[in-house]
């Protein structure tokens, strides 16, 4: 039972490749490890070492004395608690609305498709302040649609807690749609159909079929979100403005920290560090592996 | 297998009475038809499916007509591109029917239902079994779909996986099943939603030789024990044969002959079965037990026939010489030159070009003593009682 | 660092522009009614340095002194023929980090002595600074003035959003300042991270009112009114000015600092909203 030899176990998850196959799993991973050719290896090194550096030097520089007192400044917990609350709410909105959004995108076909997709990442390409004064124009007291969010509903964002969340997921949720409309893309649309030829409505065959199968990319998605909302400055501070305790993130107490105390920048900084690094190394380990 | 039960027959299995009540989707919309809802089936002309398939998209038409009693197994063959898979796609939904086009099944018209309402299962071509899911999993998918409660899903899901003799592989996930496995459990997932149609699209494509013929023998009996319609796509002819009842031929979205496998063996009509079932085919103008041919020369036949025929003969009716025989009986001889030689099984099939171009077979060592090579000049000659001719 | 720099290149060009066009004009109405009688400002400045100017002039400056120091180093350009102004604007401290950093600038103008204190206190000035303007805040309202703001204390009123700047930056220390020395507690919207962004928020309507500087609110024109305050008197920013040790350029640096501080100058820095020191 000899299977055509495939992409990586991975691709197979996500396009359900391989349904059939009695013979041991091909990992051709197995066999005897090959050396990585040099005009790989050696730009593979230098771009390590160059997304390291930065943060090597964090670590060279940072006040390390200062440091217990700086950890347990309220504030600081503060800062941080607010940070991790909207990063993960923001993840979260991105989650209910953007996948949705990559399903349309990457299943439907409607006029002016590619251009909705250019739109969808936007954000990413716009300075993130830029983005902070288009929400303040769009959800603002006086925004286009925040009048009459205000007039209507008595809600405001700007200055809100609400409104850290609405900044971040603005940044952050085009991350979580490219992700999960890639790998939608690679995902058998012909699954759905199975599931339909099972008595599975549309929604049925994406919530127990497509869901699962494409949760790899989902996850992947919320990790590049969660950390894009986490580490989020520019819409943020426009948009939501600095309150202690209520809008001011990790990131805002760093900046402002920077223009009096640079030692207590570093400090701050590496505290967001940290606690990032944990989450992610976390959730890799779970949701990563767990696919395969 | 020799306890295979009845796949969804009224006289269920054991396991099955008392938790799965005989209203699947089936029955239901048999109640619906309002027709012929009692035991007394097949005798309503409304039972089974009656279909015409109509189906445009871009430069290429499909118009097929198909109809089959309960019961009945049906096979759509046809060379790849034909159009079966796209009938298939019709019949479950997945594909719109055109103007013209129409559905019925069990009487009521299924044209406008969509894909999940309709009482159809589908074994797709590798299967789709939803890899996150265990067999048993997979299986009870489509009655969790129809509203069973979980257990009690799983509990039938169960019985069918035990039906198909996989009560051992209920908990494995798609990936650890064999493809025979795989295929069985894609099997018992169509038919556990109680389909009135179920449709197979190259149900064995997927394995390998060994495992095939094996499968084949189990399919086939479980397609016999089903009680409604089955349909399956196949560009074998003999997963066709062997599995189906019937056999609707499709060539370039159309129907090109339809009948049992041992008529359509016997009579092609068309160069494409002709060459399925290995037959040599002309068409010609009967007058007697003379047929002059479309392709030229005259042949001699044993039926007396007037007006348009076919005339059909196997390779292994000819007879090769390198001189023109002398005294032959045989009327039909005509002058020719080897376009190509293969090994088929222990024979040697040589295709012939000139006056008419035919398959001969012969064995091994009458090609050595023929001396033949492409190129070379040969006599044929084939015996009246060895060919068949019937009414275009 | 780049940020504020981005920041303040934002900032409402158009405002801008007519500040600068305005300063423009009044410096040229001076040196048009200069130009007969052979006048004391350019003589002096021709005769201080005896060798002719020529060369970049790099002038790090607060972002507050963006619009006139634009059309100052236009004038300066002008008046010596083959020099060149080169303006880096941006938040003090962030300047005073890259001067001490090793930045190359021949002139550093900042918005608060202390920030100044950064530059000094590492040796890299040549002389003291001195103070050649000062900035004073004020109330920005929205236009016309609804919420009849008339005075510091007005400000604590509830229901009013009121944005400040962060207590990390100068304008919110001054802020600060004037509030303490009135003994006025109040809880704004938002800290913000300068100048620029706490007027933003008023000029787009979503606070009711912020304590900037006088020349903020006039950079900003009729998108904003300005209410002056008593209690401001409390807290008035000094700009410190100086000559950078590393100047690759001295010379024209120092004839840009005499024209900061001549009269000319002070004209245009007083139409933009400063003080005389």
């Amino acid at each position: 039972m000899t299977q055509p030899g495939k992409a990586d176990a991975a691709a197979d998850v996500l396009a359900g490749g391989d349904t059939r196959g009695d013979g041991p799993r091909r990992r051709a991973g197995a066999g005897p490890r090959r050396g990585a050719p040099l005009p790989l290896l050696l730009p593979a090194l230098v771009g390590l070492a160059f997304l390291l550096l930065p943060l090597v030097a964090l670590l060279v520089r940072a006040p390390w004395a200062g440091l217990p007192e700086q950890l347990t400044s309220p504030e600081v917990w503060q800062a941080l608690q607010l940070s991790l609350i909207t990063a993960t709410a923001a993840t979260a909105v991105s989650l209910v609305l953007g996948v949705p959004l990559a399903w349309l995108l990457a299943r439907t076909d409607f006029p002016g498709r590619g251009f909705v997709r250019a739109l969808v990442t936007l954000p990413l390409v716009l300075p993130p302040v830029v983005g902070g004064v288009a929400l303040l124009l769009a959800l603002g007291r006086n925004g286009v649609v925040g009048q009459w969010l205000e007039s209507a509903f008595g809600i405001t964002l700007p200055f809100t807690t609400a409104g850290v969340v609405v900044a971040e997921a603005f940044v952050a949720m085009p991350f979580l749609v490219i992700s999960v409309e890639g790998t939608l893309r690679a995902a058998d649309p012909r699954y759905e159909e199975a599931a339909m030829t099972l008595g599975a409505s549309r929604f049925t065959a994406f919530r127990r079929v497509t869901l699962p199968l494409i949760a790899p990319g989902i996850a992947a998605g919320s990790v590049l979100a969660w950390a894009r909302a986490l580490g989020e400055f520019g819409a943020t501070i426009t948009f939501a403005g600095n309150f202690p305790g209520r809008t001011q993130t990790m990131p805002l107490a760093v900046y402002l920290a920077l223009q009096s105390d640079p030692a207590a920048a570093i400090a701050l900084s590496l505290v967001l560090l940290a606690v990032s690094i944990a989450v992610l190394a976390g959730l890799r380990d779970r949701w990563m592996t767990a696919a395969s | 297998m020799t306890d295979t039960p009845r796949a969804a027959g009224e006289e269920g299995p054991g396991p099955d009475k008392g938790y799965a009540p005989e209203s699947g989707p089936g029955s239901d919309s048999d109640a619906d038809s309002g027709s012929g809802s009692g035991p007394d089936s097949g005798s309503g002309s409304d039972k089974g499916l009656d279909a015409r398939l109509v189906v445009h998209r871009g430069s290429f038409h499909l118009d097929v007509a198909l109809t089959a009693a309960p019961g009945d197994v049906v096979a759509l063959l046809g060379p790849n591109g034909a159009g079966k898979t796209t009938a298939l796609r019709a019949l479950a939904g997945l594909t719109p029917l055109s103007e013209g086009g129409r559905l019925r099944l069990d009487g009521a018209a299924l044209d406008r239902t969509p894909t999940e309402s309709r009482p159809v299962g589908v074994v797709f071509q590798d299967y789709l079994l939803f890899p996150h899911l265990s067999a048993l999993d997979n299986v009870a998918f489509g009655p969790r779909c129809q509203g069973v409660p979980k257990a009690r899903a799983r509990a039938q899901a169960a019985a069918w996986l035990d039906r198909m003799g996989l009560a051992d592989h209920a908990g494995a996930k798609p990936r650890r099943l064999s493809g025979g496995q795989a295929q069985r459990v894609a099997l018992a997932r169509a038919l556990a939603i109680r389909p009135r149609l179920l449709l197979l699209d190259e149900p064995l494509a997927a394995l390998d030789a060994r495992t095939r013929l094996e499968v084949r023998a189990q399919l086939r009996r479980h397609l016999a024990d089903f009680e409604a319609v089955a349909v399956l796509v196949t560009h074998d002819p003999l997963d066709a044969m062997v599995l189906a009842d019937r056999l609707v031929v499709v060539e370039h979205g159309r129907v090109v002959q339809e009948g049992t496998p041992s008529d359509i063996a016997r009579h092609p009509r068309t160069d494409y079965i002709a060459q399925l079932v290995g037959l040599n085919l002309y068409r010609g103008q009967a007058e007697g037990h003379t047929v002059r041919l479309d392709a030229g020369p005259e042949i001699t036949t044993t039926e007396d026939l007037g007006g348009p025929v076919f005339v059909a003969f196997p390779p292994s009716a000819v007879t090769l010489h390198r001189d023109r025989p002398t005294g032959s009986s045989a009327r039909n001889l005509w002058q020719c030159r080897v376009g190509g030689l293969e090994t088929h099984g222990d024979q040697i099939r040589a295709d012939l070009t000139g006056e008419l171009p035919l398959a001969a077979d012969l064995t091994t060592v009458a090609a050595a003593e023929l001396d033949l090579r492409p190129g070379a000049p040969v006599w044929a000659t084939v015996k009246a009682a060895q060919t068949h001719a019937y009414p275009a | 660092m780049t940020r504020s720099a981005r920041r303040t290149h934002r900032t409402r060009p158009l405002q801008v522009a007519a500040v600068g066009a305005a300063a423009l004009l009044a410096l040229s109405a001076c040196s048009s009614s200069d130009d007969p009688g052979s006048d004391s400002t350019k003589s002096d400045a021709s005769a201080s340095s005896s060798p002719k100017l020529s060369g970049t002039v790099t002038v790090f400056a607060a972002a507050s002194l963006k619009e006139s120091f634009t059309a100052l180093g236009k004038e300066f350009e002008k008046e010596h023929p083959g020099t060149k102004v080169t303006f880096s604007f941006g938040g003090s401290d962030t300047l005073a980090a890259s001067i001490t950093g090793g930045a190359p600038a021949d002139v550093f103008a900042a918005a608060s002595p202390k920030t100044m204190a950064i530059v000094t206190d590492k040796g890299d000035a040549v002389g003291t600074p001195s103070t050649f303007v000062r900035n004073q805040l004020e109330i920005a309202t929205l236009p016309g003035n609804p919420d009849k703001v008339a005075s510091l204390k007005d400000l604590t009123k509830s229901g009013l959003k009121v944005v400040l700047c962060d207590k990390t930056v100068p304008c919110g220390a001054a802020a600060q300042k004037a509030l303490d020395a009135s003994s006025l507690k109040l809880t704004p919207v938002s800290y913000e991270q300068d100048v620029k962004s706490a007027l933003t928020k008023v000029e787009l309507k979503e606070a009711d009112a912020a304590v900037v500087y006088k020349t903020d609110v006039k950079a900003a024109g009729d998108k904003v009114e300005g209410v002056e305050f008593p209690e401001s008197a409390k807290a008035i920013n000094d700009y410190p000015i100086t000559l950078l040790k590393d100047a690759p350029n001295a010379a024209a640096a120092k004839a840009f600092i005499e024209l900061v501080q001549s009269a000319e100058g002070q004209k245009a820095l007083t139409a933009a909203g400063f003080l005389q020191p």
